[in-house]
């Protein structure tokens, strides 16, 4: 479940949730399913709040490129 | 002598039609260098074409200019396609423009569209090889000029979708000899080690030599080798470079380009919510579907009186046995019955019944019965049963 990309945890999410309403399982399979539903929504939102804002520039330095915080320089020209 | 004089209006307008009769002036075809370029936000554009010693005043009207296949900019050597009339208002003539092309541009184009043609029969630009573009990407590469509102519209756009957004810019020129080289480069060095998950390669509007690394091969074989999924975004929205075609997609703006790359965390998180909500429904659907059923079974007789059959059948046992007594009872009755029926009529054969009319048995000490005097002997000891008892005697 780790390495699981939005992607495939919201479409297994959508999966889940159309097999839910289909209303095909039993209880036993159904709570299963809803409790792996619950928990791709919980791994989607943390994709998706795990990130910290980073905006960097890479700069190559010795042959080496190196990540430096990058800030916009807002007095700049439109064009 | 009386002056009869005409007023501005009527001369200008007697300018404006003789010149317009001239049918040279319906349309000719001029070529100089625009100066004092104005894009109206009406869209309009207005400006001055000139060469070394003279200049005229130009105006292209919006319905004309989006034929343009490029962004006019001062300095730019230009052919211009129109007619010459007059401005009366102003008493200006000026060429009325309907066509512009850029000077020199035939050999870039032709090689442009050679190159396209040759990389689109090769399979460079096919869908199939098109990556697709990662929803949630964690770290969004963007190769472009570091300088220029490019870098800031796609920083902008994205923190605006994203809050969170992780952007690497990698800068590279953007024009000029050597820039296609350095775009190759970046794009090798993102791809190499693992830079980003998605690239924008970016640059604003410019003219086709401006734009021109976005038309070479070496660019285009980079972008089609690239294992990471590459957004182009070069120029505007109107030009379509080489770039365009390999990209796995092609924005119209760099500020596109990042709205192509960055999901809109709120819009996702709705999305997840609306899943979210479809499972919870659904289960409270099921529970709610199972407790009716539970419900219903829990309504039926066997539920609500359990005791009920029970009772039944043990009163039907209690029948049975009822019966099976009573039927015992009788066998057993009408046995005693006959029994004493037996009993009185054995009594009635029985010989102790003759003793009591005076009858004696006699018999052995062994308790045989003598029924004849020859079996006795005299002194002989024998008893005699009588009704009461028994009683030894002695033959004499």
């Amino acid at each position: 479940m780790e390495e699981m990309s939005f992607e495939q945890a919201m479409k297994n999410l959508e999966q889940i949730a159309q097999e839910l309403e289909s209303g095909n399982l039993n209880l036993e399979e159904s709570l299963a399913k809803f409790e792996e539903g619950m928990q791709l929504s919980k791994k989607c939102n943390e994709i998706l709040e795990n990130a910290e804002k980073k905006i960097t520039i890479l700069l190559e330095k010795e042959g080496k490129l190196e990540e430096e915080n990058f800030v916009l320089n807002n007095n700049e020209n439109q064009d | 002598m009386k002056y009869q004089p005409i007023t501005v209006s009527e001369l200008n307008t007697y300018i404006k039609g003789k010149i317009e009769e001239d049918a040279f002036l319906e349309q000719v075809l001029v070529k100089g260098e625009i100066s004092n370029f104005k894009h109206h936000y009406t869209g309009h554009m207005y400006f001055t074409l000139k060469d070394e010693n003279c200049l005229i005043k130009c105006v292209m009207f919006k319905t004309y200019t989006n034929t343009l296949n490029f962004v006019p900019k001062d300095g730019a050597k230009v052919m211009v396609l129109g007619k010459v009339s007059v401005f009366e208002r102003d008493g200006v003539y000026q060429i009325y423009v309907r066509a512009m092309q850029q000077e020199g541009i035939g050999d870039l184009y032709a090689e442009y569209e050679k190159l396209k043609a040759r990389l689109e029969q090769e399979g460079l630009f096919a869908q199939e090889h098109k990556k697709k573009i990662p929803l949630v990407p964690k770290c969004i590469g963007v190769l472009t000029s570091n300088t220029g509102a490019v870098i800031r519209d796609i920083i902008n756009v994205a923190t605006r979708r994203n809050p969170n957004v992780y952007i690497k810019l990698l800068p590279v020129p953007v024009q000029g000899t050597g820039a296609a080289q350095k775009i190759v480069a970046g794009i090798q060095t993102m791809n190499e080690q693992q830079l980003a998950d998605v690239i924008i390669l970016a640059r604003g509007g410019g003219s086709l030599e401006d734009l021109w690394p976005f038309n070479e091969e070496i660019v285009a074989r980079a972008i089609y080798a690239s294992k990471i999924p590459i957004i182009s975004a070069v120029g505007h929205e109107t030009d379509f470079t080489i770039a365009d075609f390999v990209a796995d997609l092609r924005a119209p703006t760099p500020s596109a380009a990042a709205e192509l790359a960055v999901p809109n965390v709120a819009e996702m998180k709705q999305k997840i919510a609306i899943q979210n909500n479809r499972c919870k429904q659904a289960l409270k659907k099921e529970l709610q579907y199972m407790q009716l059923r539970y419900e219903k079974c829990m309504s039926s007789k066997c539920f609500q009186a359990p005791l009920q059959k029970i009772n039944e059948y043990r009163m039907i046992l209690d029948m049975h046995v009822k019966q099976i007594e009573n039927s015992i009872q009788k066998s057993w009755q009408q046995a005693k019955t006959e029994m004493l029926k037996n009993i009185t009529r054995l009594d009635a054969l029985s010989p102790l019944k003759t003793l009591t009319r005076g009858y004696a048995i006699v018999q052995t000490k062994q308790n045989e019965v003598i029924k004849s005097v020859k079996q006795l002997k005299t002194g002989e000891e024998v008893q005699l049963l009588l009704e009461d008892g028994k009683k030894n005697a002695k033959i004499l």
